[in-house]
């Protein structure tokens, strides 16, 4: 029966190839629109790290306290800590180790000196961490390892690198216990990272926004980094200007520059942090009521709008329009079924169910949605490739076409047009026999 | 003409006409949002940042292994070090001017602070960006003096990049001295950087864009204050002008020459990052995100009304088709072509002008949802009286065709069976 209908779907789109024409075009051009606008929101609103990020929490503590209360208080937030840590928090908490694994962590920006003669230096993006970090967001290694706590505690002069440092300073292979001169000091190579790319970029929204074009080059003992003066890169909020001048001064401020992860295994230690966090608070800040918020990683990342409002905006104007084209085809379909009242007539006469007809009529809207959904495919894939044209580079690059991509692009092309052709088939089923056959 | 012919007909198929409306009102609301959109992203595109932007470029450099501490002798080195790049720079024969100076408009790197009448006030008067000048500043960038004063030699002091010195005197932008003072004549008039310190106003400049183009820069984009002041870090920039027409070979040049001055340092050289741009590439990808959004609001815009404009021949073409016969026996009653004609551009009017309505609520809601969720500025009522304008006007271009092969329709349709 199936077939049998495909038939009569193939042989009715033949018969208009105009209108058929303009049904594919309308599915294609609506799927295609909002397939690529979501592979891009697809891509920025993404769990970065699936299989823990519901293990992993950001903890802030309100520093400032009235004093640096800024914003409108109309936001849903306001009142909430800074969304960061100053030196001395960041270094108690450290110390307090409360968590399973933690780290604070600072984006820094050094330069690094090749060893072949006549090549100029490179600027190396990257951060300071603590030895718990490379564990914490399973950071894949090619070569090597991470460092222990007993080198964080004795400030070793040690470097974990990006592949891609390696292959720029290296030449590539295994660079374990190598030198690499970082600010005009020796650091010994421990690790060499695989490919690595989270995306958003997680740990370090505040200095990153969730995207880090660069990458991470170097990763270097947070307590080394300290030691060798190597100051902070990104952004640094101050509530009153530092008393001291220069990063030692910057250290003894209430200045925040420092971001802060946790993993916490399971509802009881979540509570027993947010315990913890706000006595920190209390003891550290008696002159206020403690003032804390600990978010997971995905509310983290809602929170300090990962997702920029442009794609959202245009995820929403892009389904709007795929909106447009459901009602265009739906339009379209009943003026098509029912031009068809005569033919209807003599097959429900002829003693066809109302559901032949509904099936009948079905099969062919969803074959409209398959051609439309192929079309939106082509389509899709050009939207996708100019993506890069005239969006930011660090969100377009995270856009790309992939199976599931493929397989959303189809099914929704199809239930699009089967939605489209609910009603005009119900018209089509409602057609009376009798009055069809009287009046032809 | 009456109407009443016409709604009885609308009557008989009111599916396909709420259809039309309701696809009609949809590409209302989507195109006038839209296209708002695009009108207020080419503005802030297009929004002069107050320097002379021709032939203007920036170089960004880090030097490697130069003196980390705060001590006075580590900064007079890097001072020093500073010096020479600027000296270096504006020997070029191609260069006519160089400066050192923290950031530029567009670049994103943003040092800004609150800015006080009195000292220790609570709450600051203005917020604005710094920029840490010279007495070549004004002149290198093209900035507009209007009143007061430019620096002179004698004023520039230097300090470390996370020192504390407030200069006694300072240039503000006007939007600046609008906003501190409201009553006008602010050169002369003591402002507090810092909380503490006073500082003398002794310049005006017409406008100077500040660095971010980021929305939290949204409520002081025209407040920056020029501090005379060489900051000395790690890393500088210098806003170089080349003479007209040299500015790819000045570009090369600088390059060679701050390596040849001293090969320790960074000067980026990837497209990405590179630590030579041109001011027409700065600004090109500070706008970036705008005009990609503007594209595609665009893009979204010719797709919906195309769409449109489609379905409405699709099922003119249809009725047409539909109503072959009773346009036979109007046509031998009487009726001339253009009867026809105007019968079903009127009906479409009616069709459009229904969705029209429909589609301006539709719009200003989705602005009022834009607006609550997205930060969007309410949409002016110019753009959705011309919204209205364009989908009528789209209905009549759509349903001529089709109602011109109906009034082609001969009267003889009228005398066959079928």
């Amino acid at each position: 029966m199936f077939s049998y209908y495909l038939e009569l779907a193939l042989r009715s789109l033949r018969r208009s190839p105009g209108l058929t024409a303009l049904m594919i075009l309308t599915i294609g051009f609506g799927v295609a629109a909002s397939m690529t606008t979501w592979s891009v929101f697809r891509a920025v609103s993404g769990d970065p790290i699936p299989w823990k990020s519901s293990k992993l929490f950001v903890p802030q503590i309100d520093m400032w306290g009235p004093a640096g209360k800024g914003g409108n208080p109309a936001d849903p937030h306001y009142g909430d800590p800074p969304n960061a840590l100053d030196y001395a928090d960041a270094v108690a908490l450290m110390r307090d180790h409360r968590a399973t694994l933690q780290s604070a962590l600072y984006m820094i920006s050094p330069s690094v000196v090749p060893q072949q003669a006549g090549k100029h230096p490179i600027n190396a993006g990257g951060h300071a961490v603590y030895s718990e970090f490379f564990p914490m967001v399973d950071a894949p290694f090619k070569y090597g390892s991470g460092w222990s706590a007993a080198d964080d505690a004795r400030r070793a002069e040690i470097v974990v690198i990006s592949d891609k440092l390696n292959n720029k300073v290296f030449g590539g292979g295994n660079s374990v216990s190598k030198t690499l001169d970082i600010e005009g000091r020796d650091y010994r190579v421990v690790g060499v990272l695989g490919d690595w790319h989270p995306e958003p970029m997680f740990y370090d929204v505040s200095n990153t926004g969730g995207f880090y074009m660069s990458g991470e080059d170097v990763l270097l003992p947070f307590n080394t980094a300290i030691a060798a003066g190597m100051p902070n890169e990104g952004s640094t909020n101050c509530n009153e200007d530092p008393k001291e001048s220069g990063f030692v001064g910057l250290q003894h401020s209430s200045c925040i520059w420092i971001s802060y992860m946790a993993q916490l295994d399971n509802a009881t230690a979540v509570q027993h942090y947010r315990n913890y966090l706000d006595g920190f608070a209390r003891q550290r800040y008696p002159q206020w009521a403690p003032n804390t918020r600990l978010r997971d990683l995905m509310s983290w990342l809602d929170y300090e709008h990962v997702v920029p409002s442009d794609t959202r905006v245009s995820l929403l104007v892009a389904l709007g329009l795929l909106i447009v084209c459901l009602v265009n085809t739906a339009g379209l379909l009943l003026a098509k079924f029912l031009r068809r009242s005569g033919e209807i007539g003599v097959r429900r006469a002829l003693g066809a169910p109302r559901a032949a007809i509904y099936a009948q009529f079905l099969t062919e809207a969803g074959m409209i949605g398959l051609a439309g959904g192929v079309l939106g495919l082509l389509l899709t894939g050009v939207g996708v490739a100019s993506v890069g044209l005239v969006m930011p580079k660090d969100i377009a690059s995270l856009a790309r076409l992939d199976i599931s991509l493929l397989l959303t692009t189809l099914t929704v092309a199809v239930i699009a047009s089967l939605l489209a052709a609910l009603y005009p088939t119900f018209r089509a089923s409602r057609v009376q026999p009798a009055w069809q056959l009287k009046s032809n | 003409m009456t109407l009443h012919p016409i709604l009885a007909a609308l009557r008989r198929h009111k599916a396909g006409v709420v259809l039309i409306a309701l696809q009609i009102a949809l590409t209302l609301a989507i195109v006038c949002n839209a296209i708002f959109i695009i009108g207020s992203r080419v503005q802030r595109i297009q929004r002069p940042t107050g320097m002379d932007e021709k032939n203007l470029f920036m170089v960004t450099q880090l030097w490697v292994g130069a003196p980390t501490g705060d001590d006075k002798a580590s900064i007079d080195k890097l001072d020093a070090m500073l010096r020479t790049d600027v000296q270096t720079l504006r020997s070029l024969p191609d260069v006519e001017s160089a400066i050192a100076i923290n950031s530029l408009p567009l670049t994103n790197s943003t040092w800004s602070g609150g800015i006080g009448l009195k000292p220790a006030q609570e709450h600051a008067t203005a917020h604005a960006a710094h920029y840490f000048a010279d007495e070549q500043t004004i002149h290198t960038l093209g900035l507009r003096l209007i009143a007061g004063r430019d620096f002179n030699a004698g004023d520039v002091h230097h300090m470390g990049v996370r020192g504390q010195n407030v200069p006694p005197i300072v240039i503000v932008t006007k939007a600046l001295a609008d906003k501190l003072f409201p009553g006008g004549n602010a050169v002369g008039k003591t402002i507090y950087i810092d909380r503490n310190t006073p500082s003398t106003i002794v310049g005006v400049v017409a406008r100077m864009q500040v660095p971010s183009v980021d929305s939290w820069a949204n409520d002081f984009t025209w407040n920056s204050v020029l501090i005379p002041t060489r900051l000395d870090g790690n890393f500088s920039r210098y806003a170089v002008r080349a003479r007209p027409g040299r500015m790819d070979a000045a570009m090369k040049e600088a390059r060679a020459a701050l390596f040849a001055a001293n090969p320790m340092r960074v000067i980026g050289d990837d497209a990405d990052s590179s630590g030579v741009k041109s001011f027409a590439d700065i600004r090109a990808r500070a706008y970036r995100a705008d005009l990609g959004m503007a594209i595609l609001m665009g893009v979204i815009c010719l797709i919906l009304l195309a769409v449109t404009g489609a379905g409405i021949v699709g099922l003119t073409s249809f009725w047409v088709g539909q109503r072959h016969k009773q346009i036979g026996v109007r046509r031998a009653l009487g009726a001339r072509k253009i009867d026809i004609l105007r019968y079903f551009q009127t009906e479409n009017l009616l069709i459009a002008g229904g969705g029209a309505m429909l589609g301006v609520v539709l719009a200003l809601g989705l602005n009022l949802l834009l607006m609550r969720h997205f930060a969007m500025a309410r949409l002016p009522i110019g753009y959705v009286l011309a919204g209205v304008a364009a989908v009528l006007a789209l209905g009549q271009g759509a349903v001529f065709l089709p109602a011109r092969r109906a009034s082609n329709v001969p009267p003889v349709v009228a005398t066959r069976s079928v």
